[in-house]
């Protein structure tokens, strides 16, 4: 439900998205379409490492096969992100693995058919020898002087450390070791997988006549796609055309280059021929990207009246065996360090960030990066102090939450205008604590056991270069920008860097230009995904579209007017200030004066002799946009139902109270809210990667990594607030991934809330039935538990 | 391998392939009769993305070989609105009541939806939540496909 009027504007209406009705009749054009219709392409398959560590030997097949290995890739160069931090250790990632392999899944070798099916087959036909080395599996055994090296790099602290990241403010010390009270927890998260419906594919066209290659892949960032490649391959951007065609999905696993793009592109380029990847979902969870397999250690110092006076952290991030492109590995250590404290204020902070190797998947951001296990931690911190102090949980929330804007948090981030305590009233009020409690008991009393829990939190959103930059990434993404462009008969188009794969930005943006020219949004055609067609940006990821693009596109559509109003003032020989854009004509205010758009067009298109000396024919203009970032928060609260005898959770009701600010489209806000919740709820109860102990994937099919169907995930109920940010032109503020960020904290709130009465508390998501048992289990064996310690898994 | 000449009837129109017996319903769908409608999100029969319909039932196309199709009637998603101009109900309530995102487990869910509801329109929530958890969709959090099939039930059934 949405609490605003129906608006006058085109901005703030539910509008049916744009891109709907040719996926709805099944003419979608996605990556692995285009190979189907391609019956010349060549269809390559990866042969892949079976062992997570070794010496690759050799890599064999009859000679039948048309097989490349990285002995034809030599000329290509190794992907190697990088930070210009002093504690980051780049790492090389070959295009193809060659002397060393470093988890099961890696690419070693590519073959081609004439078909998938002959593909298939000729792979099968490869050997691969490799003289198998013990692997790196563990995070707290490879930083130990004695651990095998995943790469022989020089590292500067701890082996196979490649992030080291501090901040300690000055009072630190002082502050926590006069607390009155000392509250530690350690929160960790299993490895996830973003899970897009749609696995990676890549298509890749070689045309003859110009030696140009356009590469369609399932890429969330196609500009920086095609500078990863032409960097690897040593050619001009140009020489490479990169699209993005409709996309299943990404949630950050499609935000990073990879590998076997590079190996396509190269080796179509060297055979002058077409060439298709489609990748199996077995091969989605082995090797396309993992993420948030972290671990933190908090500790929070409390006065007695309970104020949060320090806060201290050691995370330490699994990162795998290579660092992504262009975000690197230390994506998930040094956000969690940056943004820990989050809604709460705290003056003093101390926190280490770790990422340390293992050879396993490498990670890449995954919806929320690491603020899903940061907002874990700091919100079982919250439940598990409010028990120990005896405060009540929101009252404690109350008293610490950030309460005057802009708030400058302990690691310099600024919290621009939100919401946070209103928010938190109003999900107290609309889940009626009191009335719970009186179920809860009731339930209890005929042995069910019932949970409520709460969840805060602050989302970073549409942050540009400025918060990139303070990671000292050597590749700075940031800003984004946009062409706006009238047609002579009229018509506009809207050229963006940003690269929607599912977010409705056709649509949405589209009603942002139609409110600066008073048009229709449906005469907007908005173009993306396509590096031949859009301005150079960074794509979509980070809750960041509606704010940058949204922000360059009003820019666009205000420069784009006042050029229309000057051309229609000449027109009908009046002042600009009188002229007003709405239904399509300029009208003199007042008046029944008025010219069309097309009238406007024509004249600034094909009697350019008329226009005044200092306009240029035609009507178009650029835009940009590079903001600093501007924060959307929320409250996330879920009731649950534990069955105690088997470890099942069941969700019974899960509310959220969220400000994005102003919702252009709030259709698809709910949506992006909706979505990111079931991914929050799957994150806390149901899905993790799991590694046998010599490195082997064992969930590597849906009937073994576990996303929620309908089923499991409940209804949910939304309620909005509107904060005024002047750090977003729109009023937008990022709505991408709140709902994954906040979720998981709500529901272990719940389910620790729900098996208090037997001293259980859970930080370890997701919390699976089997733990909930175990957790049971020796609760009920022994008459010593606490729940204040806080660490059970 | 061999191949072997096979008749299919897709939406009504004849497709005469000559396929691999070993080849699934859903490649010989997208690659040899170009419907590529029909999506592929795991190929082992979880996910739901590739369901169409068989002699009018719900059925994984990933699951069954294109040969044992011979002679039944499928029907996809490319089949599923009467012509360019009109949309299918159900098409209609997911649009309206934003039940897609990326739009890649979409003609699955369709195709689980309208072949539900065309064999009976009258089912309990508790029915269509049943049904409906048999495909996956990584984006809407499920609750608008749920508000839009039931709002598609409502104009099937009048």
């Amino acid at each position: 439900m949405t609490d605003q009027a129906e608006p006058t504007t085109w901005v703030g209406r539910s509008l049916p998205r744009f891109e709907d009705p040719a996926i709805l009749r099944g003419w979608g054009t996605y990556v692995a379409d285009i190979a189907a219709h391609d019956h010349g392409c060549l269809y390559a398959v990866f042969v892949r490492s079976p062992l997570a560590s070794g010496v690759l030997r050799e890599v064999s097949a009859p000679a039948h096969v048309r097989m490349i290995t990285a002995a034809d890739l030599a000329e290509v160069h190794p992907i190697a992100p990088a930070l210009t931090r002093p504690d980051y250790v780049t790492v090389e990632t070959p295009i193809l693995a060659h002397d060393v392999v470093r988890f099961v899944g890696e690419p070693v070798a590519l073959v081609l058919g004439d078909t998938p099916a002959e593909a298939e087959d000729a792979a099968e036909l490869v050997s691969v020898e490799i003289d198998p080395l013990p692997p790196v599996l563990d995070a707290s055994a490879a930083v130990l002087p004695d651990s095998p090296l995943v790469h022989p790099a020089d590292f500067p602290g701890d082996p196979n450390t490649v992030v080291d990241g501090r901040i300690t403010t000055g009072g630190y010390d002082e502050v926590s070791r006069g607390a009155a009270h000392t509250v530690e927890i350690e929160v960790s998260c299993s490895r996830q997988s973003a899970m897009p419906m749609e696995a990676r594919a890549s298509h890749a066209a070689y045309d003859r006549g110009s030696g140009r290659v356009t590469l369609s892949t399932t890429t969330q960032m196609p500009h920086v796609v095609r500078t990863g490649i032409a960097d690897c391959l040593g050619i001009p951007e140009d020489d490479l055309r990169v699209i993005a065609p409709d996309v299943g999905g990404g949630f950050g696993a499609k935000m990073a280059l990879a590998r076997e793009d590079v190996a396509l592109v190269h080796t179509a380029r060297r055979l002058r021929r077409n060439l298709a990847w489609v990748e199996t979902r077995e091969e989605n969870f082995l090797a396309s990207w993992h993420s948030r397999e972290q671990r933190y250690r908090v500790t929070g110092s409390f006065t007695e009246a309970g104020e949060l006076v320090a806060l201290g952290a050691d995370i330490v991030a699994d990162v795998g065996a290579y660092s992504c492109y262009p975000v690197t590995y230390g994506v998930e250590p040094l956000m969690a360090m940056a943004e820990l404290p989050g809604p709460y204020r705290v003056a003093e902070y101390a926190v280490r960030a770790r990422a340390v190797l293992s050879n396993k998947c490498p990670i890449a951001p995954y919806r929320g990066v690491s603020r899903p296990v940061q907002t874990l931690a700091m919100e079982r911190l919250m439940d598990v102090a409010a028990l120990q102090l005896g405060i009540d949980r929101l009252e404690l929330r109350e008293l610490n939450l950030v309460r005057d804007y802009p708030h400058r948090g302990p690691s310099g981030l600024i919290i621009d205008e939100s919401s946070h305590l209103e928010a938190l009233a109003r999900a107290a009020e609309l889940m009626d604590v009191e009335e719970f409690r009186e179920r809860q008991r009731a339930a209890l009393a005929q042995g069910r056991y019932l949970g409520q829990g709460f969840s805060c939190f602050a989302e970073r959103t549409g942050y540009g270069t400025p918060a990139f930059a303070a990671r000292s990434m050597v590749i700075t993404p940031g800003y984004e920008q946009v062409q706006l462009a009238f047609d002579p008969s009229g018509g506009l188009v809207l050229r963006i860097g940003a690269s929607p794969h599912g977010q409705g930005l056709r649509t949405s943006l589209a009603q942002v230009v139609a409110d600066e020219l008073g048009v229709d949004p449906g005469v907007v055609r908005v173009v993306h995904s396509d590096t031949d067609q859009t301005p150079y940006g960074w794509g979509s990821f980070g809750s960041r579209a509606m704010v940058i693009a949204g922000g360059a596109t009003r820019r666009a559509g205000a420069d784009l007017r006042d050029k229309v109003t000057r051309i229609a003032a000449d027109m009908m020989e009046c002042d600009p200030a009188d002229v007003e854009l709405a239904e399509g004509r300029a009208t003199v205010r007042g008046t029944d004066r008025s010219v069309s758009i097309p009238d406007i067009t024509r004249r600034a298109f094909h009697s350019s002799h008329l226009l005044a000396e200092d306009d240029v024919p035609g009507l178009d203009t650029t835009a940009f946009y590079n903001p600093g970032g501007t924060f959307s928060n929320a409250v996330h609260a879920a009731e649950v139902e534990v069955e105690a005898s088997s470890g099942h959770v069941r969700i019974t009701r899960f509310l959220v109270v969220e400000d994005a600010g102003v919702l252009v489209n709030p259709q698809i806000v709910e949506g992006q809210v909706r979505g990111g919740i079931a991914q929050g709820i799957a994150n806390a109860l149901y899905e993790e990667l799991i590694y046998d102990d010599a490195g082997n994937l064992v969930t590597t099919s849906l009937m073994d990594f576990l996303p929620p169907t309908m089923q499991e995930v409940p209804q949910i109920e939304i309620h909005h607030l509107h904060s005024h940010s002047d750090q977003t032109i729109t009023g937008a503020k990022g709505v991408g991934e709140g709902g994954t960020i906040g979720a998981p904290g709500a529901v272990l709130n719940a389910v620790s809330d729900a098996l208090s009465p037997l001293g259980v508390g859970f930080t370890h998501m997701p919390v699976t039935p089997a733990m909930v048992r175990t957790a049971i289990r020796s609760a009920t064996e022994t008459t010593h538990s606490s729940t204040t310690s806080g660490g059970t898994r | 391998m061999n191949q072997v000449p096979l008749r299919l009837y897709v939406n009504g129109e004849r497709h005469d392939v000559t396929v691999e017996p070993r080849k699934t319903l859903a490649d010989v769908l997208r690659e040899d009769c170009g419907l590529t409608g029909t999506h592929l999100g795991c190929e082992h029969g979880v996910c739901g993305a590739c369901t169409i319909l068989a002699d009018g039932q719900p059925i994984r196309a990933c699951l069954m070989f294109a040969v044992q199709a011979e002679g039944m009637s499928l029907r996809t998603v490319e089949g599923l609105a009467p012509d360019d101009e009109e949309l299918h109900p159900v098409q209609r309530a997911f649009w309206k009541h934003h039940g897609l995102q990326c739009g890649f487990c979409t003609p699955g869910f369709l195709m689980l939806a309208a072949g539900t509801l065309e064999e009976d329109p009258d089912r309990s929530d508790e029915e269509l939540v049943d049904i409906l958890s048999s495909n996956l969709c990584r984006c809407t959090g499920y609750q608008n496909i749920l508000t839009a099939t039931k709002a598609a039930a409502a104009e099937m059934r009048e």
